[in-house]
C-alpha cells in the first residue's frame, strides 16, 4: 500500500496541469484567456507552497514520519507550477517582449516580489537531490530554510496584485502565517529538550 | 443556452453600412486605417475593428453594484426592475427637469454607434452600441453660467443591487466630465446594443459611454444628472486618489499604478492572440485630443 502513496501523489499533483491544458484546447477559459491561465497556475502555486509547509506539522501531530517524504516532491511541484506561472506571463501574455516585462519588474512592487519569490526556489530546487542533502550537511536545513521567506513573497505577491484583500488573498495570508508560527514552536521545543 | 452571434444573423449590406458609418462619423478605427502604413498595422486595424460577441459583451462586465467578479453581473442583475425609470436633469440649469425612460426614447432617436471601450485594467471591446449624443438631452435645458462640470448618479437600490450591501464603493455610483467632454458628440447616452434593448448588466435602462476615456468613466443605470460649478469627486476617486483621476483618459504613456496600459488584450480574440498597442485617447484623438491642449496629461491623469 505505502509504495503507492508517492506515484499516487505525483498523480494527484499534475492533475491541476491537464486540467488547464484541457481548458487551452478545449477553448473552456472564458473571455480572458491569458489571465485565467496567469491566475489558475498562480493560485496552484500557492497552494503547493501551503501543502509542502504542512508536511512536518503534519507528521508532528500523527506522529507518522511518513509526511515528511513528501516534501520534496511538492516543494519541486512549487517550482513547476512557479515556473508555468511564469512563463505564462513572460511568454504567452508579453510574448518574451523583454522592454515592458522589466519595466513591470521595476515598478510593480508585486511583479518584483513574484519574480524575487522563483529566483529563490532555483537553488532550492538545484540542491533538492540525496546527493545534495549529504553534500552540503548542516548548511541544507539553513539553505532550505528559504521557503519561509518564498512563502511570504508569495503571499505578498497576491495581497498587492489584488483591487482588495478580501478574501483569497487574505485567506492564503493567514494560512502561510499559521503555518510558519507552528515552525516557531517547535524549534522553541527543541531548543527546551536539546 | 444557445444564442446565435449576431454576426451570423447580419446581412452583408447592414454590416457594410455599418463600416461606412463608421468612417462617415470619422471614428478612430478609420483614422488608423488611413495611417496605416506597413502590413502589421493595417492587420491591428482589422483586429481592432471587429465586433466582440454578444455573449462577452454582456457576460463579462465590471459592475460592482452587482457584484466584483466579471461573471457576477449577468447572474445577479437579470431581475433588476428597470420600469418605471426616471432621470431628473438638475443642478446650473435655469429648469430642473424629470424625465420618464418612455419620453426620453420619443424625444430622441438612437443610432448605433461602434465605439472601442478600453478597461483601466488592461482590455478592451468594440461595441454595436445604440445610443444618442448626450448634448442633445442637455440641450433641453438651459444650462446657467456656472455650469461648468456634469456630474451622473446611478440608482441606489441595494435591495436590488447585492453589491451595494458591502462598502466596496462609496454608493451610489458617482462620476463626472467637464461640460465640453459632456457636450462633445461621441459622448453618448447608451440606450441599447447590438440593435436590441440595453441588457441590465450593461447598465440599463440609461448609461452614458464615453469612448476615449477608460470604462469606468461610463456610468451605469443613471438617475441624475446634476450640473455643478466645481469638478465632482468621483466614486473611484473617493477610494483611490492615487490610481484613479478624474480625467481618466485613456492614455499609454501613463501607467497605472498597478497596470502597464502600453498595451491592451482584445476580448474574444483567445488565448494565442498578442496583446495590441493601445492608442492615444483610444484612437479617438482627432475628434477629441483639442479638448486638452495645453494640459499636462500626466498631472491630470
Amino acid at each position: 500500500m505505502r509504495k503507492y502513496l508517492k506515484p499516487g501523489l505525483f498523480i494527484l499533483s499534475t492533475t491541476p496541469f491537464f486540467l488547464i491544458l484541457y481548458k487551452i484546447f478545449f477553448n473552456k477559459l472564458g473571455p480572458e484567456p491569458v489571465k485565467e491561465i496567469t491566475h489558475f497556475t498562480g493560485e496552484w502555486t500557492l497552494i503547493f507552497i501551503c501543502l509542502t509547509l504542512s508536511m512536518s506539522p503534519l507528521k508532528r501531530f500523527t506522529k507518522l514520519p511518513i509526511w515528511v517524504s513528501f516534501r520534496r516532491m511538492l516543494g519541486l511541484f512549487v517550482f513547476f507550477y512557479a515556473t508555468l506561472h511564469l512563463l505564462t506571463y513572460v511568454g504567452l501574455d508579453y510574448r518574451f517582449d523583454w522592454k515592458p516585462i522589466l519595466d513591470d519588474v521595476v515598478k510593480k512592487k508585486y511583479v518584483f516580489i513574484g519574480f524575487a519569490a522563483w529566483v529563490l526556489l532555483i537553488p532550492l530546487v538545484i540542491t533538492s537531490s540525496q546527493k545534495m542533502l549529504r553534500l552540503l550537511k548542516n548548511n541544507w536545513k539553513k539553505l532550505h530554510r528559504l521557503v519561509y521567506v518564498i512563502a511570504i513573497f508569495g503571499s505578498l505577491h497576491y495581497i498587492w496584485l489584488s483591487k482588495t484583500v478580501f478574501f483569497k488573498p487574505l485567506i492564503y495570508f493567514i494560512i502561510i502565517i499559521v503555518l510558519l508560527a507552528l515552525r516557531i514552536k517547535i524549534k522553541n521545543r527543541d531548543v527546551n529538550y536539546g | 443556452m444557445k444564442k446565435i452571434k449576431y454576426s451570423e444573423i447580419t446581412p452583408e449590406k447592414i454590416y457594410k453600412n455599418r463600416r461606412s458609418f463608421i468612417k462617415s462619423i470619422g471614428l478612430g478605427a478609420s483614422s488608423i486605417a488611413i495611417s496605416s502604413i506597413t502590413l502589421a498595422s493595417k492587420s491591428l486595424a482589422n483586429d481592432r475593428d471587429k465586433l466582440t460577441s454578444y455573449k462577452d459583451i454582456t457576460t463579462y462586465n465590471n459592475y460592482y453594484e452587482f457584484g466584483t467578479s466579471k461573471s457576477d453581473p449577468y447572474r445577479n442583475s437579470q431581475i433588476f426592475k428597470t420600469t418605471p425609470w426616471d432621470i431628473s436633469i438638475e443642478g446650473e440649469v435655469e429648469k430642473p427637469i424629470k424625465l420618464t425612460m418612455e419620453e426620453i426614447s420619443e424625444m430622441f432617436v438612437s443610432e448605433e454607434r461602434i465605439y472601442r471601450l478600453r478597461c483601466v485594467e488592461g482590455w478592451s471591446m468594440v461595441i454595436p452600441w445604440m445610443g444618442f449624443s448626450l448634448s442633445k438631452l442637455l440641450s433641453k435645458v438651459n444650462l446657467t453660467n456656472k455650469a461648468k462640470f456634469v456630474e451622473f448618479e446611478s440608482v441606489y437600490d441595494p435591495t436590488q443591487m447585492k453589491g451595494q450591501r458591502y462598502p466596496i464603493l462609496n454608493w451610489p455610483y458617482n462620476e463626472g466630465l467637464r461640460i465640453d467632454e459632456a457636450m462633445h458628440p461621441l459622448t453618448t447616452v447608451v440606450t441599447g446594443l447590438y440593435g436590441k434593448k440595453l441588457p441590465n448588466q450593461n447598465g440599463a435602462p440609461f448609461r452614458i459611454f464615453i469612448p476615449w476615456k477608460y470604462g469606468f468613466k461610463s456610468a451605469k443605470a443613471i438617475v441624475k444628472i446634476k450640473l455643478v460649478e466645481n469638478m465632482p469627486t468621483s466614486s473611484w476617486m473617493w477610494a483611490s486618489p492615487r490610481e484613479y483621476g478624474f480625467y481618466s483618459n485613456v492614455n499609454p504613456n501613463v501607467d497605472h499604478p498597478r497596470w502597464s496600459q502600453a498595451t491592451e488584450r482584445i476580448i474574444g480574440e483567445g488565448v494565442w492572440a498578442p496583446r495590441v498597442k493601445t492608442l492615444m485617447f483610444n484612437g479617438y484623438g482627432d475628434e477629441v485630443a483639442s479638448l486638452y491642449t495645453g494640459m499636462d496629461l500626466k498631472k491630470y491623469f
